[in-house]
């Protein structure tokens, strides 16, 4: 197709050291961040810790108290919005609810100084991407929740920012429409190389769409690295506790590989010699036999078990513990004992046990 | 999903930047040149002549020994105590009322609401001396009924009675707005724990609506203590404040003691305000937006009970406003009861009637034209645009006017731009200063229904113009004002309607030239004429009801035509 338009330009984001309060109450604090050219960070984390004040900053809607923002090489720390070259989806979409889908998604080219005929042809080709082309006339209000969506997000992507903000974009679909349009707007992304940053509560829809995931909490950055990272190693407590389900364990000291929890100790393949802490496991890296094995055996009881689907979740009292209760997930393919109330042994595999010294709860 | 590569930037890169800078400045200049415009506005149109008349207080004579002594006087104390009187009357008559009239439209399936809404609406249309002609046609000493009152309607009866027709639309709307918020779960737990009707009334529906009982309390005291129209023309001997202070600034140019009496009105005023600026803020959002709405069930008995009494109340009100315009019909009133058109040709008084009345379609207009597009654009940028502590400081001046009332306004007005040191002064007089007091007196009510619509709309629609590099002028243009039509359109009815009815500030303000209609009718009543007082004042009322169901039409056509996308 013959036309004027280049390339999209990819260009990497850089987020140095940003401060901000609303009065007296602190919201980011020394945030920093690298997001590479072409690529998708999710800013994830529970409500208030910070990450859609920081979306807000990255767009100019909200201006830092200290820090700087890098676009490529441009610093736009000091820019106005209309400066700054993004588009962005907003939790609600905001689109223009007197306008047709079609003049939505023109909205941006209006000042752009293109004749009319280039106007018209880059909505088409917009509507085409978004597979709307069919009710270009039609009024936002007429549209269903995900069709607003792509509406919002042809609009966004209308005049070829070089950054694409996303503001949980899910939230306000059903949940059916949502698990297929992750993906959607996931391919889309990849396809088109835009440097994207988007904001999720669901870790679900992080794990699913982000190349890396920076967690946040009380407007901190607790972990920037790849979901799988993010699961495996979570950097702090409250990574392991906010990514998927967690075990914990309390020890009070550690020495030549093992952690020492009363009269039990298991070994660990990395721990350094020290004082108390916690040891933390996924459940699914628990396994459940009726005989001790070669290391990090423990005596349980099984208290309950839930049966669901594809696996069993078992809650067991660790025989040599008071009150110490851990959760296993196991495969029902695998499973081949009877898994009824009885003693069991519960092995914790030192590869999957990860201590956090001096975290004691 | 296809076609990927087709997306594509733009190659004037440069140029885009250029225009993004000059739309910057246009934005720049957009909100902060209409909110200092705003502010100079509000500082010489209400706070300087404000201050102006507090200054004025010091020329008593005798200094602050002068101001004590007339205060202590025993005239100036029977004065403040028939205000006290006659004002606690007018609201343990006008809120009760309104209240049940409330409760019948929201909360009841009585039949005709629409109408009974509209009658109960109309005393807003005409000067509130309309009442009081009404109420002399009646019961005056010619008067149909004059048995009902055998002391005579001139006087105490006389003024409250008038006040209660005049306040009773005020009251009313309050009280509608509050009775229609109501979270349905609080009826459905009170109800589900066995509460009976009395029961539910007292635990759910009257701590949700006691803060309107008493803001719309407030708002009938104070209206009714600094209205001096309707003692004007029913009062007789009896005296009361507002009366005094006008009487003192027009009739005596004793205009230290009208200022003095000017600042005692604004206490009750200022009192009120703060109370309901409190109240707001301790009620917060008592029903959260997300409350389904309560929908009365049918029942019966109250509902016929409740058409009865709001039956009883829209008839009243309709036989005072029926009157009026009847006895401006009326040859010879009570001699001569044959149909006549002779009291609106205003002969007998010099012909000032019609060039009054050209007058006031001209304010009204005027102040509408120019007005709804100032307070409607000041609203939306103090909603959506932040400008630091232009912003508080605006907040604040907006918010001043409804503390103000309209004769203390009015007095301001004169003591400041009728001062010869006043460069502003050549304005006095002219029409141009009666649409700048209009604007002012009906500034805060009009921009809380801008505000109230604009805070309809999303959020995030400015934020997502600036990501496109619109600028805000323009998504103002293309998207607000279109979504904001219907709102616009309210607000340029009110503010006809309220110029063309309004006495209080305006009678302070004109010259031969430039008389309005509803001060014509305070005249022509006070020289005597009253058939020609009524005639001016049913005139009133059947343009500022026509001029309002007109909007009504255009309003409810437009919603039709954009029903598209307003679903």
């Amino acid at each position: 197709m013959a036309s004027s338009f280049s390339q999209i330009s990819t260009i990497p984001l850089s987020i140095h050291n940003i401060g901000k309060s609303f009065g007296k109450q602190s919201v980011l604090s020394d945030v920093s961040l690298d997001v590479n050219a072409g690529e998708l960070v999710c800013l994830l984390g529970p409500s208030g810790c910070g990450k859609t004040t920081l979306l807000r900053i990255i767009a100019g809607l909200e201006k830092q108290d200290s820090g700087r923002l890098m676009m490529g090489p441009r610093d736009i720390s000091r820019a106005h919005p209309q400066d700054r070259d993004y588009g962005i989806l907003f939790q609600s979409y905001a689109l223009f609810p007197n306008l047709t889908v079609a003049q939505n998604i023109s909205y941006g080219l209006s000042t752009r100084n293109l004749l009319r005929s280039e106007m018209r042809e880059r909505t088409e080709q917009m509507l085409e991407l978004v597979g709307l082309s069919a009710i270009a006339n039609k009024y936002p209000g007429q549209l269903s929740g995900g069709q607003q969506q792509r509406v919002g997000l042809a609009r966004a992507l209308a005049p070829s920012p070089s950054l694409l903000l996303l503001d949980e974009p899910m939230s306000a679909l059903d949940a059916k429409v949502r698990e297929h349009l992750r993906h959607e707007l996931r391919s889309l992304q990849k396809n088109l190389g835009i440097t994207t940053v988007m904001v999720t509560h669901d870790q679900d829809e992080a794990m699913v769409m982000a190349d890396r995931i920076a967690l946040m909490n009380q407007g901190r950055i607790e972990q920037f690295d790849t979901p799988e990272n993010i699961y495996r190693n979570p950097a702090t407590p409250f990574v392991a506790n906010f990514i998927g389900q967690a075990n914990w364990l309390d020890y009070q000291s550690t020495s030549q590989g093992k952690a020492h929890l009363g009269p039990l100790s298991l070994s660990l393949d990395n721990i350094p010699d020290g004082g108390p802490g916690r040891l933390f496991c996924r459940p699914e890296a628990l396994r459940v036999d009726n005989l001790p094995q070669a290391s990090n055996s423990i005596a349980a009881q099984i208290v309950d078990k839930l049966f669901l689907g594809n696996r069993y979740r078992l809650t067991v009292a660790l025989e040599q513990l008071e009150d110490q209760h851990l959760v296993a997930e196991i495969s029902t393919d695998l499973t081949a004992m009877p898994l009824n109330t009885g003693r069991i042994w519960l092995t914790l595999p030192s590869h999957s046990l990860q201590a956090f010294p001096g975290a004691a709860a | 999903m296809t076609s990927v590569q087709h997306i594509q930037a733009e190659p004037a890169q440069r140029k885009a930047l250029l225009k993004t800078a000059s739309a910057q400045q246009l934005d720049f200049l957009f909100t902060r040149g209409v909110k200092a415009l705003m502010v100079s506005f509000v500082v010489i149109g209400l706070a300087l002549p404000l201050i102006a008349m507090l200054g004025k207080v010091f020329d008593v004579e005798g200094g602050l020994n002068g101001v004590w002594q007339m205060l202590t006087s025993s005239r100036f104390m029977w004065l403040v105590g028939n205000s006290v009187k006659v004002s606690l009357s007018t609201v343990a008559l006008v809120v009760p009322t309104a209240y049940v009239f409330a409760y019948a439209l929201q909360r009841s399936w009585i039949p005709g609401k629409s109408l009974l809404r509209g009658i109960a609406l109309l005393p807003l249309m005409a000067p509130s001396m309309l009442s009081a002609i009404a109420l002399i046609y009646l019961f005056g000493n010619q008067g149909l009924l004059k048995a009902w009152f055998p002391d005579g309607i001139y006087g105490f009866s006389g003024i409250v009675l008038g006040q209660v027709f005049y306040n009773f639309p005020m009251a009313l709307m309050i009280l509608i707005s509050a009775l229609g918020m109501a979270d349905a779960r609080l009826y459905d737990a009170s109800v589900s724990m066995g509460a009976n009707h009395w029961k539910t009334f007292l635990n759910v529906t009257w701590p949700g609506t006691r803060y309107a009982v008493f803001a719309s309390s407030c708002l009938v005291f104070t209206q009714t203590i600094t209205n001096f129209g309707i003692p004007v023309v029913i009062g007789g001997d009896y005296q009361v404040l507002a009366m005094e202070a006008y009487k003192s600034v027009v009739g005596q140019q004793k205009f230290s003691e009208g200022a003095l009496i000017g600042s005692i009105l604004l206490v009750p005023a200022l009192i009120s305000f703060a109370v309901d600026l409190w109240m707001r803020k301790l009620r917060g959002s008592q029903v959260s937006s997300q409350a389904p709405t309560y929908v009365a069930p049918s029942n019966r008995l109250r509902d016929s009970i409740l058409l009865l009494a709001a039956a009883a109340v829209a008839i009243a009100l309709l036989s005072l406003v029926v009157m009026a315009v009847a006895a401006s019909l009326i040859n010879f009133w009570p001699y001569d009861l044959s149909f006549s058109l002779r009291h609106y040709d205003f002969e007998s008084s010099g012909g000032v009637g019609w060039l009054a009345y050209r007058n006031s379609l001209l304010l009204a207009s005027l102040t509408a034209v120019v007005g709804t597009p100032v307070i409607f654009t000041c609203a939306y940028l103090m909603e959506k645009t932040s400008s630091g502590w232009l912003d508080g400081l605006l907040r604040l001046l907006c918010m001043l006017p409804m503390a103000v009332p309209g004769l203390v306004m009015g007095l301001g007005y004169v003591f400041f731009f009728n001062s010869p040191s006043n460069p502003l002064n050549g304005m006095y007089g002219g029409i141009g200063l009666m649409v700048v007091c209009c604007i002012m007196r009906f500034l805060t009510p009009a921009q809380m229904t801008a505000t109230t619509a604009l805070r309809q709309l999303n959020e995030e629609i400015e934020a997502a113009s600036l990501s496109l590099k619109v600028p805000l002028l323009t998504t103002y243009r293309r998207v607000t004002l279109p979504i904001c039509l219907p709102a616009l359109l309210e607000v340029f009815r009110y503010l006809f309607v309220s110029s063309m009815t309004s006495v209080s500030a305006l009678i302070f303000l004109y010259s031969p030239d430039t008389i309005l209609a509803a001060v014509a009718v305070l005249n022509l009543d006070d020289s005597g004429n009253i058939g020609a007082s009524a005639a001016l004042s049913s005139l009133i009322l059947l343009t500022s009801a026509a001029i309002s169901l007109m909007l009504y039409g255009l309003s409810r056509g437009l919603l039709r035509h954009t029903q598209l996308w307003r679903a």
